[in-house]
C-alpha cells in the first residue's frame, strides 16, 4: 500500500509540471500585460505620458520585460521557498492573498462532496429498492431536474425567495459582525454553519442527482447477483441483505468516481462562490483574470489543479480500502 | 416500411395479435428502424425532442416570433413588469384579447420608478400584427410578427433599457442554440480523429495521447473555461468572440470522446474483417474511414448529444460571469448577466426568466440522449 502511494505520488511530479506550464502558458496568453492597462488609466487620469518612465520602472521590477521561459523558471523556482510572486492589483505576495481563501474553499468543496455521497447512497438505494414504484419516477425525473438546472442559477432563486420570506439575507459565510471579527470563537463557528448550508445545497445538487442514478443502476445490477439470493435464502432479512451485501458491492464504483466528481465540484463552488459572494478563490481567480494579474490567476489555477490530484490519490486509497479485492502490487 | 406499418409493430407484443406480428419480423428491421422503434418507446425522449424541436423552430425564425426588435430600446419604459394579456374585461368576453396600458408612479419611500395598469387604457393585442420592420436571415424584409399591440406589450417584462424580455430570449436562443451544436460538431470532429489516430496506431502516439487527455481532465472545467475565454481579446467582433467560445468549450470536451472512440477502435482493430480488408489491399485511410469509424458512430451520436447540455451550460456560466458572448450579440446567458447582481433580481425578478429555456432545453438534450443511449443498442434486451 505504501508503495502504491509512493508510486502515484512520483507520477504526479510530471504532471504537476505539465500543469503549471500549461497555467502559465494560460495565463499569458491574452494580448498585453497588467502594466498597459495600468499606464491607460494613467494617461487618462493625468493626460500625458508622463508616467510612462515609472511605469517601464514597474515592469521591469515584476521582470514583465523578460522572455517568457525566463519568467516561468522565475515563478515556478519561488515555489520551494513558498513564494509565488506578487500580484499586481493588490501589491502584495500571492500566498498571502490566497492563504485563507484556499482554506474556505478545500473546506466547501470537501464538504459538498461528503453532502453530496451522504445524500446519493440512501436515495439511490431507495430509488433501487421501490423500482418502477411511483416514488422512483419521481426521483428519476427530480434527477433529470437536478442535473439540468446550473448551480447558480439555484443559488440565485434560493437567495431570492430567502430574502422575500424571510427577510435575511445570504452572502458570503459569515454575518457583518462576525465578518469584522479576527479569529474563532463558538459564535463565530455556529454563524458560519447558519450561511454554510446554501452553498452546500447548491454546489452538491448536480452531483447528487447524477451519482443517485449510478447507486440505483450499480445496486439493481448487484441485486441480481447470486450472492444476493444466497443471503436471502439463508433467511437474512431483507434490510440485511440490501445493506451490508449488495449496497457495499455496490458503492465501490461511486467511490472511484469521487477522483471524477471532484472537478466538476471545484468548478461548481467557483460560480457558486462568486454568486454568492463566498470567501473562496473563485471570485478572487474572476477578478484577477479579468485584470490580467497574471502570477495570482496562475497559481489560483495550479493550486485547483493540486487539489483535484491529490483527491483523486486519496480517492483511489479510500478504493483500496473499501473494496479488499483490489490489489496494487 | 412505412411510418404506418411500424407503429402496428409496436402494438403487437401488448395485443398478442400474431398476424401483424408475423407480417414484419424484426429481424429483416434495418438498424436505424430498430433504434428508432426502441427510441419511440422513451416518452419523456418524445418529449424532450418535442421541446428541442419548438425552441429551434422558434430560435429560427426569432424574427417573426419576438413582438418586437431585440434591440428596441425605451428609455422610458425601463424595468417594466411581465404585462398579461386579457380575455375578460369588466364588460365580459373580449375579442381581440388585450393588454391594459402603464402608468409611471414614483414610490413615496425609495423614490422608484413603479408601473401599474391602466385599467381605462386597453391595447388589442392581434395575430400577425404588423410591427417592427425586420430582415428574415438578414435576407427577406418584412414587417410581420406572430402577435403585436399598438399599445407597449411586454409579456415577459423589460431590462433596464426598456427593451423587451420576450424578443430578447427569442433571439438570445440562436447564440445559446448554437453554441452546443458547433462546440459539439469541433469536439466531435477533434475527438473521433485524434481518438481513432490513437487506437489504430498505438505505440507512442497512444501513450502521449492519452497523458494528453488525462492532463485536460485533470483541470476543473470552469476555471479553465474562465481563464481562456478571458484571454479572448477584447477587440475582436461578435462572431469571432462566438467562434472563439466554442473553441474554448470543445477544447475540454473532445477528450472524453476521443477514449471513448479508442476503447472501440481498439476492440474492433483485429477483427477479421479489418484483416480482410487489410489482406485485400485496403490503405489505412479507406481501413479507417469505410470499418472503424462506422462502427463507433452510434457511440459518437449518443456521446455528442449527452454533451451539448453542458456547453450550453458552460456558455451560460461564461456569459452570466460577463467573460462569455458579449453585446451587442444576446444569448440567453448575456441575458442572466443583468441579474448578476442580487440587488437588481430582488427588484425586478422577472429577470432570472432567461434560466427557463436554458433549464428546458438542458433537460431535452438529456431525456433525449439518455433513451438514445439505450436505443442505441437495441440487440440487447
Amino acid at each position: 500500500m505504501i508503495h502504491y502511494i509512493v508510486r502515484r505520488l512520483l507520477l504526479a511530479i510530471p504532471t504537476l509540471i505539465a500543469i503549471s506550464i500549461l497555467s502559465f502558458v494560460i495565463i499569458q496568453l491574452p494580448p498585453g500585460d497588467y502594466l498597459d492597462e495600468r499606464i491607460a488609466q494613467l494617461e487618462q487620469q493625468y493626460g500625458d505620458s508622463s508616467s510612462l518612465a515609472q511605469a517601464e520602472q514597474l515592469r521591469k521590477q515584476y521582470g514583465l520585460d523578460r522572455p517568457m521561459p525566463e519568467r516561468y523558471w522565475k515563478w515556478v523556482s519561488g515555489f520551494v521557498r513558498g513564494d509565488f510572486g506578487d500580484s499586481f492589483r493588490y501589491e502584495k505576495p500571492v500566498n498571502e492573498l490566497i492563504y485563507e481563501r484556499l482554506g474556505f474553499t478545500v473546506m466547501l468543496s470537501v464538504g459538498s462532496l461528503l453532502f453530496t455521497y451522504a445524500l446519493a447512497i440512501p436515495i439511490g438505494i431507495y430509488s433501487a429498492t421501490h423500482r418502477y414504484h411511483w416514488s422512483d419516477n419521481m426521483l428519476t425525473l427530480l434527477a433529470f431536474f437536478g442535473m439540468s438546472l446550473p448551480g447558480f442559477l439555484i443559488a440565485l432563486v434560493i437567495i431570492v425567495v430567502v430574502y422575500q420570506v424571510f427577510g435575511v439575507p445570504l452572502f458570503g459565510l459569515f454575518s457583518p459582525y462576525y465578518q469584522q471579527m479576527s479569529g474563532w470563537s463558538w459564535g463565530k463557528v455556529m454563524d458560519l454553519l447558519n450561511h454554510l448550508w446554501v452553498p452546500l445545497i447548491v454546489i452538491s445538487l448536480n452531483g447528487t442527482a447524477a451519482l443517485m442514478r449510478v447507486m440505483r443502476g450499480n445496486l439493481l445490477d448487484v441485486l441480481g447477483e447470486p450472492f444476493v439470493r444466497t443471503a436471502r435464502a439463508k433467511g437474512l432479512k431483507e434490510s440485511v441483505v440490501v445493506v451490508r451485501h449488495a449496497a457495499r458491492i455496490a458503492i465501490n464504483p461511486l467511490i472511484s468516481m469521487m477522483g471524477m466528481s471532484l472537478p466538476e465540484i471545484l468548478s461548481g463552488t467557483t460560480i457558486v462562490s462568486i454568486v454568492l459572494n463566498l470567501p473562496t478563490v473563485g471570485p478572487l481567480l474572476l477578478q484577477a483574470l479579468q485584470d490580467q494579474d497574471m502570477y495570482l490567476a496562475g497559481t489560483i489555477i495550479l493550486f485547483m489543479s493540486l487539489l483535484l490530484i491529490i483527491g483523486n490519490l486519496l480517492a483511489d486509497i479510500a478504493l483500496a480500502w473499501a473494496d479488499p479485492r483490489i490489489r496494487y502490487e | 416500411m412505412s411510418e404506418h406499418d411500424a407503429r402496428a409493430v409496436d402494438l403487437t407484443p401488448d395485443r398478442g395479435n400474431l398476424v401483424a406480428n408475423a407480417s414484419v419480423d424484426p429481424g429483416q428491421l434495418s438498424y436505424r428502424q430498430l433504434v428508432w422503434r426502441r427510441f419511440r418507446r422513451s416518452k419523456l425522449a418524445l418529449i424532450g425532442g418535442t421541446v428541442l424541436m419548438v425552441f429551434y423552430g422558434m430560435a429560427l425564425f426569432a424574427e417573426f416570433f419576438a413582438p418586437y426588435d431585440a434591440n428596441r430600446d425605451n428609455a422610458r419604459l425601463r424595468y417594466v413588469p411581465p404585462q398579461t394579456i386579457h380575455f375578460r374585461g369588466p364588460d365580459g368576453f373580449s375579442w381581440p384579447p388585450f393588454v391594459y396600458g402603464l402608468t409611471q408612479t414614483r414610490d413615496p419611500e425609495t423614490r422608484e420608478l413603479i408601473f401599474t395598469q391602466d385599467i381605462s387604457r386597453r391595447y388589442p393585442v392581434r395575430l400577425l400584427h404588423r410591427g417592427d420592420p425586420y430582415r428574415l436571415w438578414g435576407i427577406f424584409p418584412c414587417d410581420l410578427h406572430l402577435i403585436g399591440s399598438d399599445g407597449p406589450m411586454y409579456l415577459l417584462g423589460t431590462d433596464r433599457m426598456g427593451r423587451d424580455l420576450l424578443s430578447r430570449i427569442l433571439y438570445g436562443g440562436r447564440i445559446s442554440l448554437t453554441v452546443g451544436l458547433v462546440g459539439v460538431l469541433l469536439s466531435v470532429l477533434l475527438g473521433s480523429i485524434l481518438g481513432t489516430i490513437s487506437g489504430y496506431w498505438g505505440g507512442v502516439v497512444d501513450l502521449l495521447m492519452q497523458r494528453l487527455i488525462e492532463l485536460l481532465s485533470a483541470f476543473p472545467a470552469i476555471p479553465l473555461w474562465m481563464a481562456l475565454a478571458a484571454a479572448l481579446p477584447p477587440h475582436w467582433t461578435g462572431i469571432q468572440v462566438y467562434f472563439g467560445i466554442t473553441v474554448i468549450l470543445s477544447l475540454l470536451g473532445w477528450g472524453g470522446l476521443a477514449r471513448q472512440v479508442r476503447g472501440k477502435v481498439l476492440a474492433m482493430r483485429e477483427q477479421d474483417f479489418v484483416l480482410a480488408a487489410r489482406a485485400a489491399g485496403a490503405g489505412h485511410w479507406y481501413i479507417l474511414t469505410r470499418h472503424l469509424l462506422p462502427t463507433a458512430y452510434s457511440h459518437i451520436i449518443v456521446v455528442a448529444t449527452l454533451a451539448i447540455p453542458g456547453m450550453i451550460l458552460g456558455e451560460t456560466a461564461l456569459s452570466f460571469l460577463g467573460l462569455g458572448i458579449r453585446p451587442p450579440l444576446t444569448s440567453w446567458g448575456v441575458l442572466l448577466e443583468e441579474a448578476q447582481r442580487v440587488t437588481v433580481v430582488l427588484h425586478y425578478p422577472w429577470l432570472l426568466l432567461p434560466a427557463v429555456p436554458v433549464v428546458l432545453v438542458v433537460i431535452g438534450y438529456n431525456f433525449v440522449g439518455d433513451a438514445l443511449r439505450d436505443a442505441a443498442d437495441p440487440y440487447s434486451t
